[in-house]
């Protein structure tokens, strides 16, 4: 019992950042902007976060610089790909190297160190399984994670944003023809996506108390996978996530017995995006405007 | 999704327009990331004027420093040029990360494998052809889901970068590391020597003969690009494919063969760090080689000679972050490589937007 106990409460704690992340990058997607960024927000969130809750004491105030970060990072991507037209791959792929850069420039330049920051306040979380269970209900960003893809989705499909948004990712010239400012929505989902994003990096560096350098660490890609396998559903996205956060446990579980190398389990998501994409399970389509103008 | 190099059909612009538009943005670009190295440099309370001096100075100013540019160059000409052959057939290749690892683990078995003392002249061309079978090898993966399963190639070489990893990776434990280390045993044969051989003053640097290897390559992808039938056709599906397609080219396999010829360009570059600096192959060595080269492909705007200037300016960069440690954190140079890729791509659609409007009003 407890062994499933601690493998429950262990698969939550690894799915917390992909779900958020793969809740903004679904809405994100489906306005017609690819999110390639996910990864630079989710290190974004979690250095600004940090920053928030080492300054102010309280990991509360992380929280919210951790939105701002992500918020910010948003915009970026939002002023570049809206605005100029930029190549949406391409100024994802910035955004991705813009995050790691300047949070590696501001380590060093507030810390004097390029590993990682000092521990700051944050929500604790043993390694026991006790812990692991009671950590659970101490750490509030871990409901926010559950609620975060539901909400994403009653954003989608019950509010007349929701609706903007996906004419806006499927049909943006019908869209503009009924009045719906295509630029205006897409910026908020975006700067949304970014906001959310970053909460699955504040998880990261509020739990373990401290920033380490690159510690989204391709988390943001297998959101990313998450997403396509998910075929742009929430709420199938954020199915993706569990299983993908329960092979990860398996595979740590199983570490002591060697069953299959490590390595294989890694794999995981991204072949099964593959398989997604090359459409072995139903194939997966995209909102048809997305990384178009 | 939109592909960089596909979007510009212009209609017939004038020779000198077109100039403009393929040197304004990257002007744009730099201007942009000295005003942004500028703030972070004011950040820090330092002289900017003063960082770039000394960045220049341990850069192009002595012959270590230089020859050090010139090593980092090698590498980030081959993921360039990957990056490049992709955007001329309107494809986005960014798995060049896993490909430059797969080339480099393919030199390092093939010199592995060969007997101690086998003549550099069989060595050295066996060990390059590995790495750059091995990079086609793993670029053709995604020309063939691309292909014959329309999956997109910016997803599947993003999700292959990690297979590929993860895959060598697991090559790598099996039994081929040295205990306690994430790197092969030295080659047997295949090395390549290093330019300090014939220039004493690059002693101490990692620069090596890779460095020819690799020049030949752009050339001849210059010559494939613009001077044969296939790399006609191959630019040809990039600009229009639908037109190529009607025009008799077979879409399909032109991806194929562009997305393998990318990846073995990417492959080759393993060369530089196994064959030409320590000999074995280490786990993580080309770790941001694939996106650099992103930035050197869209800066030097997929033209050859244009990328090996690109990838010059980016190994200045690089090698020039150590250079200014003492005044400014070096890792300032990789906020700068994101803010050049951003303004990199934002200034290409707005200076193709101003250029019309110009055009337009006369």
């Amino acid at each position: 019992m407890s062994m499933v106990l601690a493998f429950l409460a262990q698969t939550l704690r690894i799915a917390v950042p992909y779900l958020f992340a793969a809740a903004g990058g679904v809405l994100a997607e489906r306005s017609g902007i690819i999110s390639l960024t996910l990864e630079g927000f989710m290190l974004g969130g979690a250095f600004s976060a940090m920053l928030g809750s080492y300054w102010s004491g309280n990991p509360w105030v992380g929280v919210l610089a951790g939105l701002a970060g992500g918020l910010a990072l948003g915009l970026v991507h939002a002023v570049a790909t809206i605005r100029y037209k930029a190549d949406q791959v391409v100024s994802g792929i910035a955004i991705n190297l813009l995050a790691v850069g300047l949070t590696r420039y501001f380590l060093k330049l507030v810390f004097d160190s390029s590993s990682n920051s000092p521990r700051v306040p944050g929500f604790s979380a043993g390694t026991s399984t006790t812990a692991l269970v009671s950590g659970l209900l101490h750490n509030p960003l871990i409901p926010l994670g559950l609620v975060a893809v539901p909400a994403v989705a009653w954003l989608l499909y019950r509010t007349p944003f929701g609706l903007r948004v996906r004419a806006v990712g499927e049909h943006p010239e019908a869209a503009a023809t009924l009045g719906v400012s295509v630029k205006r929505v897409r910026y908020v989902a975006v700067a949304l996506s970014g906001a959310l994003a970053a909460l699955g990096g504040t998880y990261l560096s509020l739990d373990q108390h401290q920033f380490t350098d690159g510690m989204s660490a391709g988390r943001g890609f297998i959101a990313l996978a998450a997403i396509i396998f998910g075929r742009w559903d929430p709420m199938r996205a954020a199915l993706a996530c569990l299983f993908f956060a329960a092979a990860e446990t398996l595979q740590i579980q199983l570490q002591a017995m060697q069953a299959i190398p490590g390595q294989f389990v890694q794999m995981i998501p991204y072949v099964l995006t593959i398989v997604a994409l090359v459409g072995v399970v139903g194939r997966a389509v995209p909102p048809a405007a997305l990384g178009r103008e | 999704m939109s592909d960089a190099a596909t979007a510009s059909p212009a209609p017939a612009p004038a020779r000198r327009a077109r100039v403009a538009e393929a040197l304004l943005p990257p002007l744009v670009a730099l201007l942009v990331s000295v005003v942004a190295g500028d703030l972070l440099i004011l950040a820090v309370g330092q002289s900017p004027g003063a960082v770039y001096r000394l960045m220049l100075e341990g850069t192009w100013g002595n012959a270590y420093g230089f020859a050090q540019v010139l090593y980092k160059t090698t590498t980030l000409v081959c993921t360039g040029l990957a990056v490049a052959v992709g955007l001329r057939a309107g494809l986005f290749n960014i798995g060049a990360e896993g490909q430059l690892a797969a080339g480099g683990l393919g030199a390092a078995l093939v010199g592995l494998a060969l007997p101690a003392g086998t003549t550099g002249l069989i060595a050295i061309p066996l060990c390059t052809v590995a790495a750059f079978a091995a990079g086609g090898a793993v670029g053709y993966v995604p020309g063939v889901l691309r292909a014959r399963w329309g999956a997109h190639e910016v997803i599947t070489t993003i999700m292959l970068n990690f297979i590929v990893l993860a895959f060598l990776s697991w090559i790598l434990t099996g039994r081929l590391r040295v205990p306690e280390t994430v790197h092969t045993h030295a080659i047997h044969a295949g090395a390549l020597p290093r330019l300090s051989a014939w220039w004493a003053p690059f002693h101490g640097s990692a620069a090596n003969a890779s460095l020819f290897i690799v020049l030949v390559a752009a050339a001849a992808t210059s010559w494939y690009l613009f001077h044969t039938s296939r790399g006609y056709e191959l630019r040809a599906v990039g600009l229009q494919p639908e037109a190529a397609e009607s025009g008799g080219v077979n879409v399909g396999n032109t991806w194929i063969r562009a997305l393998a010829l990318s990846g073995a360009l990417a492959g080759l570059g393993g060369i530089n760090f196994v064959l030409g600096y320590e000999h074995y192959y280490e786990e993580g060595f080309a770790t941001g080689a694939g996106f650099l080269g992103i930035a050197v492909a869209l800066v030097g705007r997929s033209n050859p000679l244009g990328v090996v200037l690109a990838a010059l300016f980016f190994a200045t960069l690089s090698q020039g972050g150590l250079a200014i440690n003492a005044l400014v954190p070096k890792q300032m140079v990789d906020a700068l490589q994101g803010v050049v890729i951003l303004a990199m791509a934002a200034s290409v659609p707005e200076v193709r937007r101003l250029l019309t409007l110009r055009r337009r009003a006369r």
